[in-house]
């Protein structure tokens, strides 16, 4: 290991002498810092003690597989909330609730990479009824709520490798989208050679119907397409609003070293689905229904464990099968990686990560191009568009590696530029770059307060980088992802701050505190709780054996346990223990462990019901504790349970109170 | 105390009471009503009957009302038994006899703002003292606080 000390001399960074030569060549000097004076910026970003900041910011924790809630713009962490990797901390997918979560059509999966928080719409505005998060490697989408901030939903999408492209929602939430980044062959299983990739392997497009009430997701139809790399995806807003934008990369069809096989042509596509014509077909019956196994995992009620549906088929509209058109391609340089619509619906952005420019299409052009039949081939069923008839504009001297774009609503766009590592701002009138500033450093997504609605509040950027080398003090050989945060009230970027997150921060989104703050649950009310081992009568305490398996109904209030003492349990038995805590106040939280148990700790919020499972392999007596510091007297809060010889003949007994 | 004190005292409090009279605004209410619980200067009411939103006498039949009773009765064994015996005292005080101790609206307003009567009220701060556990509030509303007096009422009579 080398010990090396780091110049920000961001040719350093870039990890190659030629890519900052060109850099240099191509961009420039660096920009000047934007770094408003010091005092300034401290006082933007300052919330005073036991103020609330003016945003909520979702950030996902990409290969940490969860999405955590920022305060903006004071950059404070509020929570991390567990989606798709187990969380000892809070016992989820631990809990015997939770665990149904992580199950999919390959077994539990413990682990999983988590990109594009999504918050739910009504008219192309963020609503913060619930957020959506895809995981990018065993393909799933999850839906959070935020009354109670906790993953209440996970469903598998088949067909699917990678779903990188989702889940982005449509401006009223009908569909949440889901993206196969890496083709591969339909049907299940199937045992192909690798090398019969054009003819065997396809994409797939995921449309995702969410309840309006509920929120609970289903999979309505899925669209096979030509086996690209479908990259990215965004909604149209207004005029576009009935369309869904995906980029593909790798319209070479490589299936090896992509790097170079998969970078040779100067264009690839962005694919544009009409997504209500596409719905309207399957509704007419146009779509085919095909075996496949995917797992939907939710609630019934408000508590309780979570259920496995096991789905064994899906409806998909085939471009080769149908002569109806509902999907064109946009030609678009090169190998494009975001694609993004202004608040207006009316461009389309591309951040060709290969390309010189910035491609912008023009959502009007295009459906003119389409009346025009100004169709250059067809690929699959697929008109392919003329590009001169789609662009609006390309924008000049962007940067080296354009990658993703915001907007502000005042007419600018911002654009990640990830090899020469800054943002550039332009207009949406001249597509003339107006402002740059540097990112710390190698910027993927970047994001606007409000930002991807109709009508984003633009008051902060958040930037989302990928690696921190000497930003911060040194923790090891490897340091933990930075934000960075802007100022983008004024006609210049201003950097305000530059902060260490969790995981991979990956994408994010920010929505105006006042939106949600009113609907955030602060207890589980008792009488609401559906769990079906909850303790909703405290004299109802007990310990119920079934055979092997044994039951205890606990209860915890501050600062014990009820019961405490229990006997009978024996070697072999498998013990869940379902605590109630039996609080009705505000962030009172009692938890249990018990000594080991091959298990994390369990730790109920006030109301809630939650499980240990516990499989004692040795005789004794086993102290359990409340994990949680929940009062004066926490450390008296304790228990014991007396574990038995398998043959033993002591009886099932359980008390409290008594010495 | 000396003069002098008193005199860098009475100067202190008034910079105070001016600069929150200057920094001020339409919270006013809110403050001098915080003042006055904040005080030992508790009304005949409160003393008698407890700080919070009962502020008034209520009425109580000397009959039993059976259906609060059932009502009170599923409240108390959900929320309240953990740390309440009807005889002999636990966590808290036991609830037997209460209602020869306390007033119905001393009770409701104990079960419904029961931070304010431990921290303000001289009953709630020896109580405090004795058992050494703050009461948790227990999301009862005030219709249900009501139907815990008749269930305690009921078995009072009964026991």
């Amino acid at each position: 290991m080398k010990k090396q000390k780091t110049k920000t001399l961001r040719g350093l960074l870039l990890g190659g002498g030629f890519v900052a030569v060109a850099a240099f060549l191509f961009t420039g000097c660096p920009s000047q810092q934007g770094m408003m004076d010091t005092g300034d910026a401290a006082q933007k970003v300052y919330v005073a003690p036991g103020e609330h900041d003016e945003y909520y910011g979702f950030f996902s924790g990409g290969y940490s597989g969860q999405l955590s809630v920022w305060g903006l713009p004071s950059s404070r962490l509020l929570k991390v909330i567990p989606v798709f990797s187990q969380d000892p901390e809070t016992g989820y997918g631990y809990s015997e609730e939770t665990k149904p979560l992580f199950e999919t059509s390959y077994g539990f999966i413990p682990w999983d990479d988590s990109h594009h928080p999504h918050i739910s719409q009504t008219d192309g505005d963020a609503d913060g009824r619930w957020i959506f998060i895809n995981a990018n490697n065993t393909p799933r989408i999850a839906r959070i709520d935020l009354e109670t901030f906790e993953t209440k939903e996970i469903l598998e999408l088949p067909n699917t490798g990678g779903n990188h492209a989702s889940s982005f929602v449509t401006s009223n939430t009908e569909y949440v989208i889901g993206g196969t980044r890496f083709s591969i062959p339909y049907e299940t299983d199937l045992d192909v050679p690798i090398d019969s990739y054009s003819d065997e392997f396809r994409g797939a497009l995921s449309f995702i119907a969410v309840d309006q009430e509920t929120g609970m997701m289903d999979l309505d139809f899925q669209i096979v397409v030509p086996p690209y790399n479908y990259d990215l995806g965004r909604a149209g807003k207004g005029p576009s609003a009935d369309w869904v934008f995906f980029t593909t990369y790798n319209t070479e069809e490589a299936h090896t070293m992509l790097e170079v096989n998969a970078s040779r042509n100067d264009k690839d596509f962005i694919a544009a689905v009409n997504w209500r014509k596409a719905a309207e077909l399957v509704e007419q019956g146009h779509g085919e229904t095909i075996s496949a196994e995917y797992y939907h995992n939710y609630y019934e009620g408000k508590q309780g464990y979570a259920i496995n549906d096991v789905k064994d088929q899906v409806t998909i509209l085939d471009t080769r099968e149908i002569d109806d058109e509902f999907i064109y391609y946009l030609p678009t340089p090169k190998s494009p990686h975001g694609v993004d619509i202004d608040p207006t619906g009316e461009f389309i952005v591309g951040g060709g990560k290969l390309a010189t420019v910035i491609p912008v299409h023009s959502f009007s052009n295009m459906l003119q191009a389409i009346e025009d039949g100004e169709i250059e081939e067809y690929i699959d069923g697929i008109p392919v568009l003329n590009y001169d008839a789609t662009i609006a504009g390309e924008v000049e001297n962007p940067g080296l590696g354009p990658l993703h774009t915001e907007f502000d609503g005042r007419g600018y766009a911002y654009t990640s530029v990830y090899i020469s590592s800054e943002i550039v701002k332009w207009s949406l009138e001249t597509f003339e770059v107006v402002d740059r500033i540097d990112a710390y450093y190698s910027i993927g997504h970047l994001m606007i307060t409000g930002g991807d609605t109709v009508d984003p509040d633009a008051q902060y950027m958040i930037g989302l980088t990928k690696t921190a080398k000497d930003r911060y003090l040194p923790t090891g050989p490897k340091q933990n992802h930075p934000a960075q945060l802007y100022d983008i009230s004024g006609d210049r970027m201003e950097l305000l701050l530059d902060f260490p997150t969790i995981g991979e921060p990956h994408y994010a989104q920010a929505i105006r505190a006042d939106k949600i703050v009113d609907q955030v649950a602060q207890i589980y009310e008792m009488e609401e709780n559906d769990h079906p081992h909850a303790l909703l009568r405290i004299a109802d305490n007990r310990v119920e054996r079934e055979g092997n398996t044994v039951h205890i109904y606990m209860g915890a209030t501050r600062s014990h346990f009820r019961p405490d003492n229990i006997e009978g349990i024996k070697v072999g038995d498998t013990v869940y223990i379902h605590l109630t805590n039996l609080e009705q106040e505000w962030d009172v939280v009692h938890g249990v462990a018990i000594k080991g148990a091959n298990n994390a700790e369990i730790l109920p919020a006030p109301g809630q019901t939650k499980t240990l499972k516990w499989e004692p392999t040795r005789t004794g007596i086993y102290p359990f504790y409340c994990t949680a510091f929940c009062s004066a007297l926490h450390q008296e809060m304790q228990g014991y349970i007396r574990v038995s010889a398998e043959d033993s003949d002591v009886d099932l007994a359980w008390r409290t109170g008594t010495n | 105390m000396s003069f002098l004190k008193l005199v860098s005292r009475f100067v202190l409090l008034s910079t105070l009471l001016f600069a929150l009279q200057a920094c001020g605004g339409d919270d006013s209410d809110q403050r001098s009503a915080q003042t006055e619980t904040e005080e030992p200067g508790l009304t005949e009411f409160e003393l008698e009957h407890g700080i919070g939103p009962i502020t008034e006498r209520i009425e109580v039949d000397d009959e039993i009302d059976q259906e609060l009773v059932t009502q009170g009765r599923n409240i108390y064994e959900m929320k309240c038994e953990m740390c309440h015996n009807m005889e002999g005292r636990m966590v808290g005080p036991e609830l037997g006899n209460v209602m020869e101790r306390r007033s119905a609206e001393f009770v409701m307003n104990f079960i419904l703002n029961p931070s304010g009567m431990t921290n303000n009220h001289p009953v709630g701060q020896e109580l405090l003292q004795e058992y050494m556990t703050s009461m948790p509030f227990q999301n009862v509303k005030e219709d249900e606080a009501r139907a815990i007096v008749e269930f305690l009422r009921d078995y009072n009579q009964n026991n």
